[in-house]
């Protein structure tokens, strides 16, 4: 196994970090956030926002009754989500469990679209970290592009940090693949069960000195999923690394964003907290299932000045 | 095994707001206005007029009727002669009317939200989530009181003072007049109200809800008029109170004019705020307060955070992260829903602010601002911060009511307090610390009116605002408000 590139290497300096980091004001953040809320986009700025959000979207099936069927028609809908116009761009990437990654693959072909696999025992973590290694040796042998891994919460609230903090490290050498490149690890934090933003950014700033390349909100699995105060203070932080230690990790708010006017909000979010060097699929995700179909219906009526309807867009 | 194929690396997309002005036809704007009198609009009684220009633009919204020492003389009359009703009135009955103009102010809160924003160039994201809904709310709080005098803590049977004389400032138009008209009427007095001369058109339009609320005519009378009205006002032998919220000077005169009367007198004056900033603040919500400190509404606030202490240890750090998110403040268009900073309230306002700012440059203060482009028309004011700034600088001691933050450091908690105190205000003071026995420690040691703990700016009907030192005396809001309206009764 080849070492993996961290930003720190030893879990004393990951200590005096954390230690340093500033408190977060639960109502300041919320009212900021609250603020960024009421920006008005309209217009050609409402038709690149949505291009863009859709840009970003990791097109998502995590159900246990996924079959290859399933995701045979998601992909065809990840490389064209709007049959009846070329000019839509497609989605970043397709988000499924490891054993369905190859599938995923294969209907996507030579795309230039992501398959990103959960894994480490998704969505709860409680599994040896043997079992979460080979969970994602797997997928990314398979041919995930991408892996989102869930941290070890229990050890978080336990004060465990260190736990979590070998976890990532060893999770992200997992990703390495023969040729030197990696999967990009999206960890996912599960903010709904952290409960508070103090833990939020502590657990922030652990995955990305651990070698995250994403942070993500939630599993989807846990209400509350992501919300607007959680993605400014991860998008706050995100920010702050890259001035300390000078990498650009990215962020990903998955579930419960659903409407194009949701999605709004998270753009201008990045766009006023990070910048817009984070205004790329490159560096922004959502992940969701249900906000597809609405940035498309938004984006028929730009074009057309009319609601088509659910009807218009395909279902999956 | 499988081929990897990784997304492409994509450049990023920028985000250019497109221009999103809320419509101005909610408004109905008249030529001219009258002075409203007894219950109705009347001319005035020499015809004199000025104008009311938005300051955005520098169009002219209407004429405005000046009232003279006879208009001033009839209004007080009407006042006089509902006072009588009026205060008999059983507080519940009188809570019907408050309660009515408070939902009216509500429903009607669109129409006066752009109205306010023509007229006082505000943004239209403050008038319409700040301004407006703390009006209505002002009104339903008073409303509650109305019935239940006796608990305000002046006695068993408190009675009303009679005719209050106000005169409020330009910088929150209709805020300022339910801070004054709500606990007044609430209390059983009758009021004459002069708004400031370059933003009379909220509260002649208040002077609308009240016919739409059947309110009794003279309990409620509004003069439009500049200085001279309001010298007027308040040195009419027929007023029993005065109430002032303005500028440090014509609180000095007003105090010199009611002096050897009867009247009773509150001032809200000027401020030079603190805002003192800790090592262990939460930072990024520290950034958020200093920036709502100081250019909400432009700075046009009697109690804005307009010098920053900052811990020195902590200093660059702040700085950067001030000025990164001050090059995201959006300028301009006071109707736009995007805009952040509006326009400077008149050009008097502006040449004031000029002057302050350069006698920073002066005296050796470096200046600082983000880029941004301003309207070619109206009058504008770039969001400014100086650095380098000692106490003896004039922009650390004197009130520039403006978007311009004066920043200093401080090496202890005792310096901070030391800083803090030293200016002859006292409106207000924010502190900003993640351990809550320092904002405690803190809060008890500063002579000011109001301090706020990791927030600023905030306000609510329920808590007394109000000044130590040349900040004036007197406090507005909640039950410690009602005691400018109020006499002790006799123990029943």
């Amino acid at each position: 196994m080849t070492t993996t590139p961290t930003d720190l290497g030893n879990a004393a300096d990951v200590r005096t970090v954390l230690g340093d980091l500033s408190g977060v004001d639960q109502v300041g953040l919320e009212a900021r956030a609250a603020a960024l809320a009421t920006r008005s986009i309209k217009k050609d700025a409402k038709r690149t926002a949505i291009d863009l959000a859709i840009s970003m979207v990791d097109l998502t099936t995590l159900e246990g009754s996924d079959t290859p069927g399933k995701v045979r028609s998601l992909a065809a809908k990840a490389l064209r989500p709007d049959p009846s116009d070329p000019t839509c761009p497609r989605v970043a990437a397709v988000c499924v469990y490891p054993d369905l990654v190859g599938t995923a693959r294969e209907a996507l072909g030579d795309a230039p679209v992501g398959v990103a696999s959960v894994a480490t025992a998704f969505p709860s973590g409680r599994a040896p970290l043997e079992v979460k290694v080979i969970d994602t040796e797997y997928a990314v042998a398979a041919g995930a592009s991408e892996i989102d891994m869930v941290i070890d919460r229990g050890a978080f609230l336990a004060g465990d940090l260190q736990k979590v903090y070998e976890e990532i490290v060893a999770v992200r050498a997992a990703c390495e693949r023969p040729d030197g490149t990696h999967a990009h690890l999206k960890v996912i934090l599960e903010t709904g069960e952290l409960a508070t933003y103090d833990n939020v950014r502590k657990a922030s700033w652990l995955a990305m000195l651990a070698g995250a390349d994403f942070i993500k909100t939630s599993t989807g699995k846990v209400s509350p999923a992501a919300t607007l105060p959680v993605t400014l203070l991860m998008l706050e932080a995100v920010r702050d690394y890259r001035d300390a230690f000078g990498r650009q990790v990215g962020v990903k708010p998955a579930g419960g964003i659903r409407t194009t006017k949701d999605a709004i909000k998270y753009l201008v979010t990045v766009n006023e907290t990070a910048g817009i060097d984070w205004m790329t699929p490159t560096w922004f995700r959502f992940g969701a299932s249900s906000l597809l179909n609405d940035l498309l219906m938004q984006r028929q009526k730009l074009k057309t000045g009319r609601y088509s309807g659910p009807d218009y867009v395909t279902i999956d | 095994m499988a081929e990897f194929t990784d997304p492409p690396v994509v450049p990023p997309t920028g985000l250019d707001y497109a221009p999103a002005p809320e419509s101005r036809s909610v408004v109905d704007l008249q030529p001219s206005y009258g002075l409203f009198i007894d219950g109705a609009f009347t001319e005035g009684s020499d015809g004199r007029t000025f104008k009311t220009v938005n300051p955005a633009t520098e169009e002219v919204l209407a004429e405005v009727t000046e009232a003279t020492e006879a208009d001033v003389d009839l209004a007080v009359d009407a006042a006089r002669r509902a006072f009588a009703g009026w205060s008999r009135m059983p507080g519940r009955e009188r809570a019907k009317y408050l309660y009515r103009i408070a939902r009216i102010l509500a429903e009607r809160s669109r129409e006066l939200a752009v109205l306010e924003s023509l007229d006082n160039g505000k943004p239209i994201r403050e008038s319409r989530d700040v301004d407006i809904p703390l009006v209505s709310q002002w009104f339903f709080y008073y409303a509650g009181w109305a019935d239940k005098l006796s608990y305000a803590g002046l006695g068993a049977n408190p009675r009303p003072l009679g005719v209050a004389a106000q005169v409020i400032p330009w910088n929150f138009p209709l805020l300022m007049l339910s801070w004054k008209i709500a606990p007044a009427l609430a209390a059983g007095n009758t009021v004459v109200l002069k708004p400031a001369e370059t933003t009379p058109l909220t509260a002649l339009l208040f002077a609308e809800i009240c016919q739409q609320a059947d309110l009794p005519p003279g309990v409620v009378n509004i003069v439009t008029g500049a200085g001279t009205t309001g010298q007027t006002l308040v040195s009419h032998p027929g007023v029993d109170k005065v109430a002032f919220t303005g500028s440090t000077d014509v609180g000095r005169q007003i105090a010199r004019a009611v002096a050897g009367t009867n009247k009773r007198l509150t001032l809200e004056l000027g401020g030079k705020a603190a805002n003192i900033v800790f090592e262990d603040a939460p930072m990024d919500q520290a950034i958020e307060g200093i920036v709502s400190g100081i250019f909400f509404n432009q700075g046009h606030v009697c109690c804005a955070g307009s010098r920053l202490l900052v811990q020195e240890n902590v200093y660059d750090e702040v700085m950067e992260r001030l000025k990164r998110r001050m090059a995201t403040l959006r300028v301009g268009d006071p109707l736009d829903k995007n805009t952040d900073i509006g326009a400077i309230n008149s050009r008097e306002q502006l040449e004031r602010i000029t002057e302050l700012a350069d006698a920073g440059d002066a005296e050796g203060a470096e200046r600082w601002s983000p880029p941004c482009e301003l309207p070619s028309s109206g009058f504008w004011y770039a969001p400014t911060v100086f650095t380098g700034v000692t106490q003896a600088h004039r922009i650390a001691r004197e009130e520039i009511f403006g978007p311009v933050l004066s920043v200093l450091s401080f090496r202890t908690p005792d310096e901070a307090v030391a800083k803090a105190n030293n200016t002859p205000y006292g409106l207000s003071a924010g502190v900003w610390t993640d351990k809550g026995s320092r904002i405690l420690a803190i809060a008890d040691r500063l002579r000011a009116g109001v301090v706020w703990a990791n927030t600023f700016n905030k306000f609510d009907p329920a808590s007394p605002f109000g000044g130590y030192k040349e900040s004036g005396y007197g406090r507005e809001g909640g039950r410690q408000g009602l005691a400018a309206y109020l006499q002790e009764g006799e123990t029943a």
